[in-house]
């Protein structure tokens, strides 16, 4: 299995709950370590001249053309079956591919979403005929992906939607919003949950997942502009659209359960802990080749949080391949690994004191300036850090 | 783990927590040296795991060492255990055979003068060594200095006595011109490597008072009840615990990796990296687990203390977080920017 060591921390609760949590050391094995020098060699190619600001953006950065010849590669849909366009590679040659991509800061938004989340969910839960008209297209980088969940009044809450799917002949009518879709307005198709059956007290029930394409009639993308004043994040209001029957995602009410699979696909990546990581490498451009007492210390510290963060997540990444259900060890990687990348832009200006500088600034000024602008969101994004920590809880046996 | 490792985990666990008491703990602060628990821990095969069977030890390696260092390091064992290990591998690298009894490693700070010069056919050594851990207990010291190991009995040197902040010995030996028992040069190693591994020891030590921390916690709040309900059912509380196990998960991984790199030799990397991780994760959570513990937790009688104020004495031996993260950066400041990716991809 590659793993040479490994530590348990067991706690046991008054009511017997035992919670251990697990973190095995995983070597990566020659294959992986190969594909690595040939997704470097891409990259320089593919990515030169793209500035350090840039690349700060890391998967922000939505570029159909990049995608495309990411999935002419392979690179995209690695592990998925080859009967739907898949490579049937393992989760540590994809976990390596998915690192390089991140520590370049290559702009893989217009795929990351259906090959991290969306095609899986269809392999697991879609129809045969969804199977074969979307994957291959996806593994191709030909398609685009978004995620309909948070509603205005449902964030955390996800489970209190409220946009309605209501049967109709031969499909659903759908009313209702759906907010902070990011890249709605670019993506071909969007998986959204919706509320298909009012079951009082017991918000859970009642919900199914589908497979709407943004392009049809009944359906308005709104942008929402964010503090940076960037255009990722969306509204989209559903008044009285039709979505077939053949585009619903699984079973009709098995929609709670489907996006809990969902989310804890999402929580397992080195995007964790790398979206500082342009800021670190212009730091140490900026402070020289021999730094002074303060800049070193700093340094050295952020390397040993990064070194430290990989191979945790590393660690994960092996127990899924052995396939494991490491769900409380990936909430606490990415929990450690969130905090670790909103600290970098303060470390830096507590080291620095550079001003941010938007437009016109050195790489490392305008590195500095994206990465503090949005930091905040890194501990927002895909659950935020109270939700995330009550399930680090939970999995420590105190709920 | 493979089965030496479950084999020791599981000793270590049973003799410890039998073993290594309350009263143990609070005798061993007022000096008394723990003979019986000595005796066990030797008996038991646990002192010199990472030494060649040749050599007196358990033929294992430092992974199968970091088993028992950790668990020295979980229940607060009073013993200079990781020291003896240590000075037996420093032994065992040069060809010298380790002595029974306890050890401990000297120089500890970059400071102290020690030399070691031949003298006929044997070594005299002279100077003072500082802060060594248990210097005043341990039977033999294993310096390095000048080019060689020297095996040296404690008996032959002046010990002024001094403690860390856990009571722990941590005494300055003094040696006019004392015969050495064994000696050989020192090859590769220096006092470097006595820093060097030394913080591969407490990064271990520190790893497993944390899991201890984060264990014992937990079950204090579920425990504990106020307003009606356990306090770990309090938001707030179960945030805090959130964060310990954050903290104890990073310390772990970086220790487990620094051991690995160990036997595989060239692991100073690996070795500053755990050491500046779980030192800063010592502090961190040895704060939190004071304050989900409330004032019991502050009081002598309650057993809190004694992985706390390990944690922060161990967090300062052997090079605190500050230095071991100058000595990185300075590495990776060298190596450039594009050097960061590949230097971190590469161990």
């Amino acid at each position: 299995m590659g793993s040479s060591s490994s530590y348990a921390i067991a706690s046991r609760t008054t009511s017997g709950r035992m919670a251990t949590f697990h973190f095995e050391l995983l070597d990566l094995p020659p294959e992986a370590e190969a594909l690595r020098a040939e997704v470097r060699e891409f990259l320089r190619e593919t990515l030169a001249g793209h500035a350090a600001h840039r690349r700060a953006r890391s998967w922000g950065g939505f570029d159909r053309e990049f995608s495309r010849k990411v999935g002419a590669r392979g690179w995209i849909g690695m592990m998925w079956p080859k009967t739907y366009g898949g490579h049937e590679r393992s989760a540590l040659d994809r976990y390596v591919v998915l690192e390089e991509m991140l520590a370049a800061g290559a702009p893989v938004s217009a795929h990351w979403i259906a090959d991290r989340q969306s095609g899986p969910l269809l392999l697991r839960f879609g129809t045969e005929a969804q199977r074969e008209r979307f994957l291959p297209r996806i593994a191709r980088g030909e398609l685009a992906f978004a995620i309909g969940m948070s509603e205005p009044d449902s964030g955390s809450d996800l489970a209190s939607i409220r946009t309605r799917a209501e049967k109709v002949s031969r499909g659903y009518k759908v009313n209702g919003t759906k907010v902070w879709t990011s890249n709605a307005h670019l993506s071909d198709y969007m998986i959204a949950l919706f509320r298909t059956q009012v079951v009082p007290d017991k918000k859970h029930e009642g919900l199914s997942q589908f497979l709407v394409d943004t392009r049809s009639p009944g359906i308005t993308i709104r942008p929402i502009v964010d503090l940076s004043g960037a255009h990722h994040f969306n509204e989209v209001v559903f008044q009285d659209a039709f979505v077939p029957d053949d585009m619903r995602v699984g079973e009709e009410g098995a929609g709670w359960k489907q996006v809990t699979t969902e989310l804890a696909f999402e929580r397992s990546g080195p995007e964790r802990y790398l979206s500082s990581i342009q800021l670190l490498i212009e730091t140490i451009r900026e402070v020289g080749k021999e730094p002074g007492e303060r800049a070193a210390v700093t340094i050295g510290r952020l390397v040993s949080h990064l070194v430290t963060l990989r191979q945790m997540s590393l660690s994960v990444a092996g127990m899924l391949q052995a396939g494991q259900n490491p769900n409380l060890e990936a909430a606490v990687v990415k929990d450690v690994g969130t905090s670790f990348e909103q600290e970098i832009p303060e470390t830096i200006h507590a080291l620095l004191g550079a001003e941010p500088r938007l437009h016109s600034g050195s790489p490392f000024e305008r590195t500095l300036a994206y990465l503090m602008e949005n930091a905040p969101s890194f501990s927002l994004r895909g659950g935020t850090r109270e939700v995330l920590r009550g399930i680090i809880a939970r999995g420590l046996g105190l709920r | 783990m493979n089965e030496l490792r479950t084999i020791l985990s599981d000793t270590v666990t049973r003799l410890f927590s039998e073993r290594v008491t309350q009263e143990v703990r609070e005798s061993a602060e007022k000096g008394v040296w723990p003979a019986a628990l000595w005796q066990q821990v030797e008996e038991n095969g646990l002192t010199l795991t990472p030494v060649p069977e040749a050599r007196g030890g358990g033929g294992g390696s430092w992974q199968d060492a970091h088993v028992v260092v950790s668990a020295a390091g979980r229940f607060a064992v009073p013993l200079p255990l990781p020291e003896t290990m240590l000075g037996g591998w420093l032994l065992a690298s040069v060809g010298l055979d380790a002595p029974t009894g306890p050890l401990t490693v000297a120089p500890v700070h970059d400071d102290d003068r020690l030399e070691i010069t031949r003298q006929g056919a044997g070594w005299h050594l002279r100077g003072t060594a500082t802060r060594v851990p248990w210097g005043r207990a341990a039977q033999h010291v294993v310096v390095v200095a000048g080019g060689w190991v020297a095996l040296v009995a404690t008996g032959g040197a002046v010990v002024e006595p001094d403690v860390n902040l856990a009571l722990e010995p941590r005494d300055t030996l003094r040696w006019e011109r004392t015969p050495v028992v064994a000696a050989a040069p020192a090859e590769a190693l220096s006092g470097d490597s006595v820093r060097l591994y030394g913080a591969l020891a407490r990064s271990a030590q520190m790893a497993g008072g944390l899991e201890y921390l984060l264990a014992q916690t937990v079950q204090y709040v579920s425990e504990r009840k106020q307003f009606g309900r356990a306090i770990g059912s309090f938001q707030a509380i179960q945030h805090q615990l959130a964060l310990l196990a954050g903290h104890a998960a990073a310390a772990g991984s970086a220790a487990a990796s620094a051991f690995r790199a160990a036997d595989r030799g060239d692991p100073s990397f690996e070795i500053a990296v755990a050491k500046v991780r779980t030192g800063e994760a010592a502090g961190l959570g040895a704060g939190i687990a004071h304050q989900c513990h409330g004032a019991i937790g502050f009081t002598y009688e309650h057993s809190l203390h004694f992985v706390t104020r390990r944690l922060w004495s161990w967090r300062a031996e052997f090079g605190a977080e500050s230095r071991w993260a100058a000595e990185i950066g300075r590495d990776v400041a060298r190596r450039g920017a594009e050097g960061l990716w590949p230097y971190v991809t590469e161990r």
